[in-house]
């Protein structure tokens, strides 16, 4: 392989595959390198993604890709060790084409995905570890892997949160924990009709669950449970440095959430498939790496483009949103013949036009709000104790809602903190 | 269901195991530390306390980059598995 490539691109997940796709549309030579045997192999996500971004690449892509259901309900529950209160969205829209959300597993999702790069004339090569950049002066011209020089215009590094790439060129300071949330995840195999009565879906459709409670007892984190055609993917994404300082393992707080009441009967009879982890870079802008440089682009996870809200946390969109505007920025320097730092500025200027830097910045202060750490105990805890209140009926006679709440906060939190966090939320979501 | 350890999560998973240790401790700096975040940051439980050493176990690792990260020692000498090498994810 001694050609020149226009574009070498590190990583065939969803950042790399949509920027191989587009360069490869176009024209342009294009390499993509995997360092799994198979695109997929060395990905998780915790399963959702949404797909407005990349019905633009591949109309109508549910027909064709391995999605596993689409979501037609969106479920969010508060857990304190005995109860649970949820809140449960479910429109008529989100169940029929475009649809909004879909359950997906990586290994067969980015494979398919890195396929649909192949048909459209690029090269992906797996298992194939890229060792270091090529560099002539301050220009990145190439990458070396498996032994071989691979020269190319230009280097697109997707590979992922701890992006060897942006290290090596000098694009990123250390990560640090608090920056990071680990995410494990179990993939459980149960029967597809114990799946649909479980959890109420017909047919295709699937559930996103999303948790927050005593389970992670007190630190900034979540769980999931999403349902896959005959699998459930179950897990956990914590804050990384809040579980060292308080020296508790991810997979302790993992199995206290699978044995909460709420949790455990949905669990049954399931089988233990896989066991995975990843981190998730959530801090957003303000660990955001220099995000090009003399013949390098850096894209979706390594570039830590990831929004956390609170009630989301989403990733995929941003990297294939991020991996096409990569492309886009590769193929106008390829019509100037110029691959400078400063004709690839078009890149950070296309991201900021779409929702990928907008979003960021319009939840700039989310990262923040979200270690508020009375939404994770505190606030659940509240909930389900009102709720318990309301709900309860033991021959007394009754207090208006007003005075069950006051109860519930009392000794726990002021008024003017609830206010106060309440302002915070404003701010921030 | 039975709480699982997580060797037996490890355990269902599929490795393409490598002779060569992907990942190494520098005992000098390691044996200085207090926090030892490692212990409680690796999720698939490859760092161990064996007596008061830090001992590090690559078979099962899932390339996550916690404990790189967590080491604010710099103890952790951080790599990939060789191309081919390592965990394999079947679901994802």
């Amino acid at each position: 392989m001694k050609q020149r490539f226009d574009a070498v691109v590190v990583g065939a997940g969803p950042a790399g595959c949509a920027c191989g796709y587009t360069l490869a549309k176009a024209g342009l030579e294009v390499l993509v390198v995997e360092r799994g045997k198979f695109a997929g192999a060395k990905n998780m996500w915790g399963g959702v993604f949404y797909g407005p971004t990349l019905n633009q690449l591949f109309p109508q892509f549910w027909q064709e890709a391995p999605v596993e259901r689409y979501v037609a309900r969106h479920r969010f529950s508060l857990l304190t060790p005995d109860a649970c209160l949820s809140a449960e969205f479910t429109t008529k829209k989100f169940t029929q084409p475009p649809y909004n959300g879909f359950t997906a597993l990586r290994s067969k999702f980015d494979r398919w995905f890195a396929s649909k790069v192949e048909q459209a004339g690029a090269i992906v090569a797996t298992g194939l570890q890229v060792d270091d950049l090529l560099w002539d002066g301050n220009q990145i011209t190439g990458i070396k892997a498996g032994g071989d020089e691979l020269p190319a215009s230009v280097v697109v590094a997707c590979d992922g949160v701890n992006s060897v790439l942006a290290g090596k060129a000098g694009l990123r300071s250390k990560l640090q924990p608090r920056d990071m949330k680990l995410g494990i995840k179990e993939v459980i195999q149960l029967p597809r009709q114990l799946i649909e009565q479980r959890f109420n879906l017909v047919g295709d459709e699937g559930i996103a669950w999303e948790f927050i409670g005593s389970f992670s007892r007190g630190l900034p984190g979540g769980a999931f449970i999403y349902s896959n055609k005959e699998s459930l993917s179950v897990g956990i994404a914590v804050q990384l440095s809040a579980l060292t300082e308080n020296q508790i393992k991810a997979n302790d707080l993992l199995e206290e959430f699978k044995q909460h009441p709420a949790v455990a009967d949905l669990l049954a009879e399931g089988k233990l498939v896989e066991y995975s982890a990843h981190l998730i870079p959530v801090s957003g802008m303000a660990m955001m790496p220099t995000l090009y440089t003399n013949g390098l682009l850096v894209a979706g996870d390594a570039a830590a483009l990831i929004l956390g809200t609170g009630l989301t946390l989403e990733g995929a969109n941003f990297a294939v949103a991020s991996g096409i505007a990569a492309a886009e920025t590769v193929i106008r320097a390829k019509q100037a013949g110029d691959f400078s730092k400063k004709s690839l500025s078009y890149y950070p200027e296309l991201l900021r036009e779409s929702f990928v830097l907008k979003d960021l910045e319009t939840f700039r202060k989310a990262p923040h709000f979200l270690e508020n750490l009375r939404i994770y105990s505190l606030y659940p805890e509240l909930a389900c104790d009102l709720a318990e209140k309301v709900f309860t009926n033991d021959g007394t006679p009754r207090k208006k809602t007003w005075e069950l709440f006051r109860q519930a906060m009392d000794g726990r939190v002021s008024l003017w903190q609830i206010a106060r966090d309440l302002m915070q939320v404003k701010g921030a979501i | 269901m039975i709480p699982i350890s997580i060797e037996d999560k490890l355990s269902v998973n599929k490795y393409d195991i490598d002779r060569e240790v992907h990942i190494g401790i520098r005992e000098d700096i390691c044996k200085t530390c207090e926090g030892r975040y490692c212990l409680f940051a690796c999720p698939a439980g490859c760092f161990k306390l064996m007596g008061e050493h830090v001992t590090f176990s690559y078979e099962g690792c899932l390339e996550c980059g916690s404990c790189q990260i967590v080491c604010d020692k710099g103890a952790v000498e951080w790599n990939l598995p060789r191309a081919g090498f390592g965990i394999c994810y079947q679901y994802g």
